[in-house]
């Protein structure tokens, strides 16, 4: 009796083990069969870098989008990788005691903050500040990338805190023995020893600026044209897909969900990389 | 703060680089808590004051955009999504510990398996969501859908945070068992889980914390009526889609604060929680 409860436990949480295998599995065959063919039908090449989205006239390019996922991501990171870093360096090496403790909370508060709560400070805050400031409608790539600077700041920052606590004291202590100063040595011997983990906490904010929808969707504009300056509306992949995905058919919806095939390689290839790059580390 | 300063630029009078790290260091520290103070202050100074006792009545009009009705339906979600993705995850974390010998093939897959899942984005969710359960399984629109589809994207956080409350409970309290004549069975049940609980909680807290502020994955999946859940059949919005919706429609500002207030102090409370059991019950991994 016990033998066969044991047995029977053991196999139960083998599945359960399996479970989480299965569903990439599931999620890859799903998107796949669905994205693919639409893709063929449309062809490859005037799919991924066709400059007109229009689904009404049967023209299906997406790259409008792709620019779009680029820039706005690539305006985040300009924001978030650097306030980010010395936010990590302040709360692994500088903060006292009792700035830490409302500080911590606070990061990790902001990583719990909803898209939405996001998105809608965005939409009432920052796109007015932008239209006043610099012009246009204020729903633009700088305000997205702005928005989605401050959403990725907690995983860098806490990714990258903890490699830099990881450093070896004994690395701080030789700069310092060296003659250099507190800064110094934390900047010149500590964080040189912590790029890796710091590398990987800025592409896992990569990959979350690329997948943020809700928040961008808000605050974007979301024309479906390359944006000609940083002041001018753009559409992502992830905005595409919630926009038209409500009303679409048949072979505008099987687009949508080619368009969200490209959003998964896109994704998995930023998590292989991360993934090599920590093999090769180790 | 000045006087600290001054001190500061006194010992580096002759080493304004060191300074200028100094500075730029705390400069960022402080954009980072002023960001996160305006976006909360700002939210509660504009919300509050829109929070009426309306706001919380029990059916929704156009009229009267009722958010009780959303709030009711996250908590059903919630338990729904905990209900498919805990025992799950505690069960897979539990054989990669305890069954799994080290070295073997499948934990490397199963760690890389969840490291994809946790890094797909939530619309791809949604959409998986609506191609799977919603056509495929023929679930439909409904709170069932929603939950499946939640419970894979949160299943890989409670995995991790499971396996390594399970990993720091130390060798010596399974061998203690084994000793005393416990089956394996036995003591992962008595022994080590309960040690683990306090991981394992937390875990689940911050689980909870994603599914209230989901909303791309719950639109094609859960639906966005705005009425209280009849059965697990029926499609529901949760409080963030409700907040997304609103919000779209232009005509409901005001709701829309006070919304995002109370969306916010549920946060706040989550995570509060959270940082609370991971203290208080002794748990090490404070973060998740």
């Amino acid at each position: 009796m016990t033998y066969i409860k044991e047995k029977g436990m053991k196999l139960l949480f083998f599945g359960a083990a399996l479970v989480s295998i299965a569903a990439v599995i599931l999620i890859c065959v799903f998107l796949l069969a669905s994205g693919i063919p639409a893709i063929r039908e449309v062809g490859l090449f005037k799919f991924l870098l066709g400059t007109r989205w229009k689904p009404a006239n049967n023209l299906y390019g997406i790259l409008p989008m792709i620019v779009g996922s680029l820039y706005v991501t690539g305006g985040a990171l300009l924001l978030g990788v650097p306030i980010g870093i010395l936010t990590a360096v302040f709360l692994a090496r500088f903060a006292p005691k009792n700035i830490y403790t409302p500080l911590k909370s606070a990061v990790n508060l902001m990583a719990g903050i909803p898209s939405v709560v996001y998105g809608f400070f965005g939409l009432v805050v920052l796109v007015p500040f932008i239209r006043e400031t610099f012009g246009g409608r204020g729903m633009s790539v700088l305000t997205a990338s702005l928005l989605l600077g401050l959403m990725i700041l907690p995983t860098i920052i806490s990714v990258s805190e903890t490699s830099i606590r990881a450093v070896p004291e004994s690395y701080y202590e030789g700069g310092l023995a060296l003659g250099a100063s507190h800064e110094k040595s934390v900047f010149f011997t500590v964080l040189p020893a912590a790029k890796s983990g710091i590398f990987a906490g800025v592409v896992l904010g990569i990959g979350r600026a690329v997948g943020e929808t809700m928040a961008v969707m808000m605050v974007a504009g979301n024309q479906a044209v390359i944006p000609s300056s940083v002041l001018s509306g753009v559409r992502t992949l992830t905005t595409n897909i919630v926009l038209e995905m409500g009303y679409s058919t048949d072979l505008h919806r099987e687009m949508l969900i080619g368009t969200a095939v490209v959003l998964f390689v896109f994704i998995l290839m930023i998590n292989l990389s991360l993934s090599l790059f920590k093999r090769r580390v180790k | 703060m000045t006087g600290y300063l001054k001190r500061k630029w006194r010992a580096y009078r002759h080493d304004p680089k060191s300074f200028f790290l100094f500075l730029s260091v705390c400069l960022a520290a402080l954009i980072t808590m002023l960001a996160l103070v305006f976006i909360i202050a700002y939210i509660l100074i504009k919300g509050i004051p829109n929070i009426t006792p309306e706001l919380f009545d029990s059916s929704y009009t156009t009229e009267n955009v009722s958010l009780l009705p959303a709030l009711i339906n996250t908590l059903f979600i919630t338990l729904l999504s905990l209900l498919f993705a805990v025992p799950v995850g505690i069960g897979a974390a539990i054989y990669l510990t305890e069954y799994a010998r080290r070295g073997n093939k499948l934990i490397s897959v199963v760690g890389i398996t969840a490291e994809t899942l946790s890094g797909i984005p939530s619309i791809v969710y949604g959409l998986f969501g609506s191609l799977f359960f919603v056509k495929y399984l023929g679930l439909g629109l409904s709170l069932l859908s929603g939950a499946l589809t939640l419970s894979i994207m949160i299943l890989p956080l409670i995995m991790r945070t499971t396996e390594e409350a399970l990993r720091s409970v130390p060798d010596s309290y399974r061998e203690g068992s084994f000793g005393l004549g416990a089956g394996k069975l036995r003591t992962v049940f008595s022994i080590v889980l309960p040690c683990a609980v306090p991981g394992i909680l937390s875990g689940v807290i911050l689980g909870i914390g994603r599914i209230v502020g989901e909303s791309a994955a719950l639109i094609f999946t859960a639906g966005t009526v705005a009425e209280i859940a009849t059965s697990i059949f029926s499609s529901a919005r949760t409080l963030s889609v409700h907040m997304y919706s609103i919000s779209g429609e232009g005509l409901y500002l005001k709701q829309t604060y006070a919304t995002a207030v109370v969306l916010l102090v549920v946060v706040i409370l989550i995570n509060g929680l959270s940082g609370f059991v991971a203290k208080k019950l002794g748990g090490r991994n404070t973060d998740g």
